[in-house]
């Protein structure tokens, strides 16, 4: 109990370390006159500094919580999440040494910050392991893939940066649209971070019995305001919101309310930030992303692709099949899982292949790795939330 | 075919865009273009040379990457599709019309349509499995197309090449240096040092490195053709054994699938975590109630005794005692059993008491196994109950007859026939859960005393012998995806020309931030010219300034 509180706190410390990170990242973009002086600028010393201190706060909450719960911290969203954005970071690193740009930890940092913000939205306490999970290929499979996915995702972080110095913001283009559609998404998640905490922080319980898909009844605890029932709800603390509407069994109501408050949030959000500033939200990050090298923002993108598909591969297909013949009897089940792992695979496959011989650099080839970006977190959140399998977790 | 006659005196197969030896463009459109495609080294592949038959055609559509791209993304989308509902093996219906009757109760016109469309089974469908036939074909043809000219031009490949070679590369510099010939010497101890191979011919320099992670490419993909074979494998008969055993505790049965081999289930047990011995976990106990640690048959594998006969129970011989849990599959002879589901108390047997109903004078009591009922019953003082009739399943009445659903000792109903000394002939009872039925008023009746339960696993039977065939396939591929991914193929070319002049030219297939790394060493260390990037040129020039402002 007492390393498990230990673990929650190097965590904390970790999430802060990273914000402040992003600062100083910011102030070396910004306060960089030269080439020289961008590369290897006081800022940016002291941003990765605390970058690399960060990570190792993180890397104590990770080994102190698998010794409390004597497996490894993977098991359920909120481990896989943290994890996922630790290795984010490591990936971040060590491509830093190589290349020296401030301009992606300026963007890779806060996305870490995001991760584990939304991470600890779910629950946070130790969970025990069902039988299906109880193996070390578990632990190489997940931890495997989420380096993969990792790496993969500072493709997408390049891409980005390459996209927003690149596209005119002053004109209406397709490119803009879709540019602030991504940064809009980013809100949302933003929108539901903040709607959880504040009803989390508030105590916000209300609770029901309903009648399940398998007309059986159940029980089930909101933690946001009703917007809408379960089926044949009937509420077990009347002082609460009554739903407004009422959903069949087959439709989740708690998650689609959690789902429209946090998009309810991040529009209003977003909205505000539009009358402050009077044109697109993504022109508030693009003079970040000026200083930043164009070849080297696209060479960056594909390098991460190069090291990250074979890690995928191994971890979220080899490894998987292995586990899945352990405990399943079979190495693939066409699991929704599975099939959208395979679907990641193909895509980056399609990528490298229209890079190599169809020669798609720069834009297109940076608007594909945000899209891989997103078609994994479609696969860690939705496909986890909405369409769950035999994956989804307790 | 005619051959192609450079310059240089080599002749060149047909179709070749750059000579083979000398590197001189050949064709029209690589003489005219200012960088020139160093793709497959600019050989004749059959795809781009051969245009005319109908095979010629196939080839061509196969060879092509971009048909390649195309298929893949088909599989892409489809495989999407098919997670938008569950697909058929994934939920309770099992006859087309209650699949079809299970889409629309759930998923509305939406769910119809997919039903319709056949997208339920999207992952057996013959376009799925056509499109998956498309990627082999493809990737086969694609590479045979380009791999054997690659080998042959990148053997081939001369040190000296010529200068329209060099000029037309990305990586590009010329000038004068004051000792070209100590130039070259300090160039290659310092390539030397950087792990390059060098050749030298006549002032010209070649140095090369990580050439094999060329064939990075066609290793992973004979990897995915092995894995792709495997696949198709597991359709033979033969292959492939997937069998249900449901075995009941203290229950022997003969392993479907495997032959000569036979298991007890000695026990099943489930154990769920608890707050006491489990305390860390105690806040997750909390908010989601029971949560189970283990899942487990204590079975005994069996085989026939060697010389016996088979299925001769009494001759068989013991192999191991093992326990089955999830992730621990039972192994043996090539087979696997694994832990997949199970069924709690299951009735085994039913004990009645014979009591005369006026005096609540009991006779004794009778123990039907549910499995193996006995037809006979005797009891004290010369009474005994005939079994008559037995029902494990009873379903209601029809037409006068008790109907048994199935023959699991669900809802075991009885038809006994009780014998006593004062009743000689015997009264009928009918006797189910809850119920008795008489036809004539009786002066005895069986009561119920207590039931016995047990549990039964529900056990996987697998053998696969594809699966080696699978792991070398992904080996393979990981080998090449590797090979191809963490090595690139580098080449520096340093060539004097005229008087003090030296040329400086490089090539890698990717990675060229590493190269230009590599070079700029070379440079400063031996004092060459400095080099160009003209690829540089493709993003904008004015941002390259911008950034250094
Ligand atoms: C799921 C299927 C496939 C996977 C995972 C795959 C994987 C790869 C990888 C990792 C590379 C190396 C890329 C790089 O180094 O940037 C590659 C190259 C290549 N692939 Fe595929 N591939 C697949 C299907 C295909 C298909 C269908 C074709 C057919 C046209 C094809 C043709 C090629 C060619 C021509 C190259 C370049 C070879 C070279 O440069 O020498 N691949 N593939």
């Amino acid at each position: 109990m007492q390393l498990a509180s230990v673990s929650g706190n190097l965590l904390f410390f970790a999430f802060i370390a990273y914000l402040i990170a992003t600062l100083f990242f910011g102030g070396a973009v910004k306060g960089s006159k030269s080439k020289e002086v961008y590369a290897n600028n006081r800022w940016g010393k002291i941003a990765i500094g605390v970058t690399i201190l960060g990570f190792i706060a993180h890397l104590g909450y990770f080994i102190t919580r698998w010794i409390a719960s004597a497996h490894a911290p993977v098991s359920n969203m909120f481990e896989f999440i943290t994890a996922f954005a630790m290795m984010v970071v490591c990936a971040f690193i060590l491509l830093f040494f190589i290349y020296r740009t401030p301009s992606l930890g300026l963007f890779a940092l806060p996305l870490a910050v995001v991760l584990v913000g939304y991470a600890s939205m779910f629950p946070r306490e130790l969970t025990p392991l069902i039988p299906a999970l109880q193996t070390y290929w578990l632990t190489i499979h997940v931890i495997t893939a989420a380096i993969g996915e990792a790496i993969l995702a500072i493709s997408a972080v390049a891409g980005l940066v390459f996209l927003l110095k690149n596209t005119d913001l002053t004109k209406r283009s397709k490119q803009r649209f879709w540019l602030e559609a991504v940064i809009f998404t980013l809100i949302l998640v933003i929108g539901f971070i903040l709607s959880s905490s504040t009803f989390a922080i508030m105590g916000y319980e209300a609770k029901f019995t309903y009648i399940n898909k398998n007309e059986q009844q159940a029980q089930i605890v909101y933690n946001y305001p009703p917007l809408f029932g379960m089926n044949e709800y009937e509420s077990l603390t009347p002082d609460k919101m009554s739903p407004l509407a009422e959903m069949p069994a087959i439709v989740n109501a708690k998650t689609l309310t959690t789902f429209v408050w946090s998009v309810g949030t991040g529009t209003l959000l977003y909205l505000l930030l539009r009358l402050v500033l009077r044109r697109p939200v993504a022109t508030l990050f693009q003079p970040f992303a000026k200083k930043a090298n164009s070849q080297v923002m696209d060479e960056i993108g594909y390098r991460s692709v190069l090291i990250g598909f074979p890690v995928f591969t191994l971890g979220a297909l080899i490894f998987a099949m292995i586990w899945a013949h352990e405990a399943w009897s079979r190495f693939w089940g066409w699991d929704p899982k599975e099939v959208w792992a395979l679907i990641t695979w193909l895509f980056y496959a399609a990528y490298l292949h229209l890079r190599l011989s169809r020669g798609w650099e720069g834009k297109k080839s940076a608007w594909l790795a945000v899209i891989g970006f997103i078609i994994i977190m479609f696969n860690l959140i939705a496909v986890n939330l909405i369409i769950a399998g035999l994956h989804s977790y307790a | 075919m005619n051959k192609i006659k450079c310059l240089c005196s080599y002749e060149n197969p047909f179709g070749t865009i750059l000579c083979e030896r000398c590197g001189r463009p050949l064709t029209e459109e690589a003489k005219k273009s200012k960088l020139i495609d160093m793709r497959y080294e600019g050989a004749a592949r059959r795809s781009q040379t051969y245009k005319r038959s109908i095979i010629d055609k196939i080839w061509g559509f196969f060879s092509s990457v971009k048909v390649g791209i195309n298929i893949i993304i088909a599989v892409l989308l489809t495989s999407a599709i098919g997670t938008l509902f569950p697909q058929k093996l994934f939920i309770p219906a099992t006859t087309e019309v209650d699949i079809a009757a299970y889409y629309e109760k759930h998923y509305g016109l939406l769910g119809t349509l997919y039903y319709r469309l056949g997208f339920y089974d999207m992952y057996n469908s013959w376009w799925f499995i056509t499109l998956i036939g498309m990627l082999g074909t493809s990737i086969i043809i694609a590479n045979v197309d380009r791999v054997i000219p690659l080998y042959k031009s990148l053997k081939k490949q001369r040190t000296k090449r010529h200068f329209s070679f060099l000029k037309k590369q990305r990586i590009y510099g010329e000038g004068h240096v004051p000792e070209s010939n100590d130039s070259l010497a300090k160039a290659e101890e310092k390539l030397k040092e950087l792990r390059y191979n060098l050749k030298t011919e006549d002032g010209a320099l070649l140095a090369e490195k990580g050439r094999f992670s060329r064939w990075g490419p066609y290793v992973n993909h004979t990897g995915l053709i092995i894995f792709l074979l495997g696949v198709l494998l597991r359709s033979l008969p033969g292959f492939y054994v997937d069998e249900a055993l449901w075995l009941r505790e203290g229950e022997t049965r003969a392993i479907p699938g495997a032959p000569g081999y036979y298991l007890k289930n000695n026990d099943f047990l489930i154990e769920t975590y608890s707050k006491e011995k489990d305390a860390e976990f105690g806040q997750a106990i909390d908010r989601v109630g029971t949560i189970v640690k283990n899942f487990q048959s204590d079975v005994t594998l069996y085989k026939d005794a060697e010389g016996g006969l088979p299925g001769q129970s009494d001759r068989m011989e013991f192999v191991k005692d093992y326990s089955i849990i999830v992730n621990k599959p039972l192994q043996f002879d090539g087979f696997n059993i694994y832990q997949m589901d199970y069924r709690l108390d299951e009735l085994k047997s039913m004990t009645f008491q014979l009591v005369e109903k006026a005096t609540e004078k009991s006779f004794g009591e009778f123990t039907v196994d549910l499995l193996n009922p006995d037809r006979l019953y005797r009891l004290n003082e010369g009474a005994y109950v005939e079994l008559k009739d037995f029902y494990p399943d009873f379903d209601g009445i029809e037409d006068g007859e008790p109907k048994s659903k199935s023959p699991v000792p669900n809802n075991p109903a009885f038809i006994f026939k009780m014998v006593t000394k004062d009743k000689k002939e015997g009264e009928m009872s009918f006797v189910a859960i809850r119920q008795t039925l008489e036809t004539n008023k009786n002066d005895y009746k069986a009561v119920f005393v207590s039931a016995e339960t047990r549990d039964i696993t529900g056990l996987v039977v697998r053998k696969d012998k594809t699966l080696y065939i699978l792991l070398l396939g992904g080996i393979i591929f990981m080998i090449g995806v590797a090979q191809g991914s963490y090595w690139n193929h580098r080449r520096i070319w340093i060539q004097k020309g005229e008087e003090d002049q030296l040329i400086v030219a490089g090539h890698t297939n990717k990675n060229w931030f590493g190269l230009k790394k590599e070079l700029d060493k070379v440079i400063i260390y031996a004092n060459l010219p400095q080099y160009e990037d003209r690829q540089d040129s493709v993003f904008d020039k004015e941002e390259i300034e911008g950034e250094k402002e």
